[in-house]
């Protein structure tokens, strides 16, 4: 290993703690997708815990969002924010050690997770759920990875700042924060703590804390990481700074009163989730801002579509992050709100912006980057790729859609009533209804999931030594 | 609220808001025109053009803080002020009950003035509690009424707390709290095995002579002030029969050895506050008309 590392050394940059988290992107995204699939298939066949505690669905959900949110997409952040700062500073990071005690610490993270959390050892916070240890191992990796980030900013030898590192910098910055804030906790014992805020008020920072989860960690980490593949693998300057500019202000201000809105209609006082709304309102243009970024990026080199399936991963994510965030600021209209709550429509939102969004570019940009952490000239079959892509897009379509469809049935079965006033279903009418949105969400979140496997066999392949990649077949053009 | 929190969320609110908009307007470029004008940035080999905003963006972006001034207008969301309407998510639910009041509750007021032995037939009735049974009492009771594990079946007629159309009524409107205390250390296990004994033997089942006769004993001292010297129960303080075959906790030696070593506790909970005395006329006339 030592000796196949000092064989794919880079003089200047540290590309080692790049492959580390690159590849290991790819096993989480492998295993945070497989609970899900499970999940998915138990929603529809209940029976598929098989009575086992650890393989229930109250605990394999957490398993589940932890392992796509912090392993697949937090490993992703490191790899691609780690080449992203090299690259565009011009410098290697400030410390090797500080970058590999991030890497191990942070592999550490999730392995303690996917231990304690089908033990049943919860905070019960969402997205929140690892207990005091944990958290305070996230702090330090965090606070590790921040000083090598900023340091190395510092260190630069360019004398402008490249707007990848703006969003980088910013969901550096308010991860620490949400999770330092939303973690504030009193131990009882080693695997039971409780919060130190009550009722509404845990309530609104654990959502503070939730859909900023969402918007520093999900949104503007993986802006930073479009802003530089994108204009790189088309090859195109980036479409305009001052749109980057007023984006990325107006993104971070307002992002952070969102929250709210998950909230409507609860003890939340009406101000509270009045402002939540009128923010997530005035989010959708910064949000488009990003998306039109990109799209323009690529006026003059449309026809780079036809022929490279990574640059078709970057864009189709950008479709998808544009869905998502017109969607998000619909959903979050009080009148909206009432229908689409506590439905299934919630969970196709987060899956467009998840799977369309956030894992799109995330595997574009692996993609772009294996071939060049291990010294060769592209990946091992193009045509595979190609392949990953339809998957991943057809798996996305599916789960969508079928929970579109669910949440709305829901949202209207529930509030449908007689001549008499009486209600007219209960609520395992609404759950028997749901069966085949269920089963085509199973079927599109399999799809989407092997797409995963075929990536990792392409990006095995490029890494060994001893295969040369195959040549272009004349097909991926015409497809 | 106090008025200074009130003042910090103002002032906040419009800190970002301002900002913003100053963000917006301040990196407007004059010319509409797209350019090949790059920054002179250049990152890792990227450049950036000097593109000015695209318009239609640039006037959603102000369309969106103008909707949202309004809408910090006229309803709350700016600390202490109310709005110009006077929303508020109590006002709007009040104001739907009242109209669904309004609506329904003359034809459930005929109802309650029936009495539930005449309408518990009624098919319009049946139907409309039904319903309500389905959204209120289905989550224990099951669907069909027919109970499960610790919550007794609704459709036969064996009743814990009674069956006449009142003591139903009782039992929805202030719920009920039974309890079967722990003997366990009491009489101990030889006692309880005696007693499980006796009851196999009172419901005809087998069970070992001398136990039976020991348990009879045991039975007499201790059980007979709440299940009655027969055994039969008594639904003043919801003490089941015990000799119709009938198990809310089960009917194996081992539960009930269970049932008796450990105690029991059922909770039919009050919906005195949730559900108006009509509604409670009506689900009472439904599940009275079950076992008719």
């Amino acid at each position: 290993m030592s000796e196949l590392n000092t064989a794919l050394e880079h003089p200047t940059y540290n590309y080692k703690v790049v492959r580390q988290f690159a590849v290991m992107t790819v096993v989480w995204g492998i295993v945070g997708m497989m609970v899900g699939v499970l999940i998915a298939a138990q929603l529809a066949w209940p029976a598929l815990n098989f009575d086992q505690p650890w393989l229930h669905f109250g605990r394999l959900r957490p398993l589940h969002t932890n392992a796509v949110i912090f392993a697949f997409g937090g490993s992703a952040l490191f790899a691609t924010s780690y080449y992203i700062v090299q690259r565009t500073c011009q410098v290697r990071l400030i410390s090797d050690r500080l970058a590999a005690f991030t890497f191990w610490g942070w592999q550490l993270v999730i392995v303690a997770a996917a231990i304690t959390l089908p033990m049943g050892i919860t905070t019960s916070k969402e997205y929140a759920e690892l207990e005091w240890p944990i958290d305070i191992l996230i702090t330090i990796v965090w606070v590790v990875y921040a000083v090598v980030f900023f340091g190395t900013i510092v260190k630069r030898k360019t004398s402008h700042i490249y707007v990848a590192n703006w969003f980088l910098g910013a969901y550096i910055l308010a991860v620490a924060l949400l999770h330092i804030i939303n973690s504030m906790e009193i131990p009882v014992d080693m695997t039971k703590s409780y919060s130190v805020y009550a009722g509404t008020v845990d309530a609104m920072v654990q959502w503070w804390y939730g859909h900023n989860a969402v918007g520093f960690f999900l949104t503007a980490g993986f802006l930073g990481m479009m802003y530089y593949f994108v204009p790189k693998q088309a090859d195109r300057p980036v479409y305009s700074y001052r749109l980057s500019i007023v984006h990325f202000w107006a993104l971070v201000a307002v992002y952070i009163w969102a929250g709210p809105h998950h909230l409507h209609y609860t003890a939340l006082p009406d101000w509270a989730q009045s402002l939540g709304m009128v923010m997530s309102i005035i989010l959708l243009a910064p949000s488009w801002g990003g998306m039109i970024n990109g799209m323009m990026t690529l006026s003059g080199a449309w026809d780079k579509l036809r022929t490279d399936p990574i640059l078709r991963f970057l864009v189709v994510s950008l479709s998808f992050y544009g869905m998502s965030t017109f969607e998000g600021p619909m959903m979050a209209i009080r009148t909206v709100n009432a229908l689409s709550h506590y439905t299934d429509w919630t969970i196709g939102h987060v899956h467009s912006g998840a799977l369309g969004w956030v894992a799109m570019i995330s595997i574009g940009s692996i993609y772009h980057l294996i071939p060049i952490l291990f010294a060769k000239p592209r990946m091992y079959s193009v045509s595979l790729i190609n392949t990953h892509f339809w998957m991943a897009t057809i798996g996305t379509v599916l789960y969508i859609v079928s929970m579109w469809v669910n949440g709305i049935l829901q949202g209207l079965m529930w509030r449908a009533y007689n001549q008499d006033g009486t209600l007219t279903y209960s609520f395992v009418e609404a759950v028997a209804a749901s069966y085949p949105g269920y089963v085509v969400r199973f079927i599109g979140g399999a799809i989407f999931f092997s797409g995963m496997l075929v990536m990792a066999y392409n990006v095995y392949m490029t890494s060994r030594r001893d295969v040369e990649p195959k040549a272009i077949p004349a097909t991926a053009n015409a497809a | 609220m106090t008025s200074f929190w009130s003042l910090w969320i103002i002032v906040l609110t419009i800190i970002t808001i301002v900002g913003i908009t100053w963000v917006l307007f301040g990196n407007r470029k004059r010319e509409e025109r797209q350019t090949d004008k790059t920054t002179g940035h250049v990152a890792d080999g990227i450049e950036e053009y000097d593109n000015p905003l695209p318009a239609w963006w640039f006037y959603m972006f102000v369309l969106t803080i103008v909707w949202s001034i309004g809408y910090l207008i006229i309803y709350p969301g700016m600390g202490n002020y109310p709005g110009l309407i006077g929303w508020t998510q109590v006002g709007q639910y009040d104001k739907q009950v009242a109209v669904a009041d309004e609506k329904y509750r003359a034809m459930r007021d005929r109802y309650l003035a029936l009495p539930i032995e005449e309408i518990s037939s009624d098919p319009a009735v049946r139907k409309m509690g039904m319903r309500m049974f389905s959204n209120n009492c289905a989550q224990c009771h099951g669907g069909d009424a027919r109970g499960s594990y610790g919550f007794p079946n609704l459709a036969d007629n064996d009743w814990l707390y009674g069956g006449t159309p009142a003591d139903i009524k009782t039992s929805i409107t202030a719920g009920r709290q039974g309890s079967m205390p722990a003997w366990g250390s009491v009489i101990g296990e030889q006692g309880v095995n005696d007693v499980t004994a006796y009851i196999m033997s009172i419901n005809g089942r087998d069970a070992n002579e001398k136990n039976v006769s020991a348990g009879k004993k045991v039975f007499q001292t201790y059980c007979v002030a709440c299940h009655g010297a027969d055994a039969s129960g008594n639904t003043a303080m919801g003490a089941p029969n015990l000799k119709n075959g009938i198990w809310l906790y089960g009917g194996s030696a081992e539960q009930i050895s269970h049932s008796i070593r450990a105690g029991r506790g059922g909770v039919m909970p009050a919906h005195a506050d949730t559900l108006s005395e009509d509604k409670i006329h009506i689900i009472a006339a439904y599940v009275y008309g079950l076992s008719q």
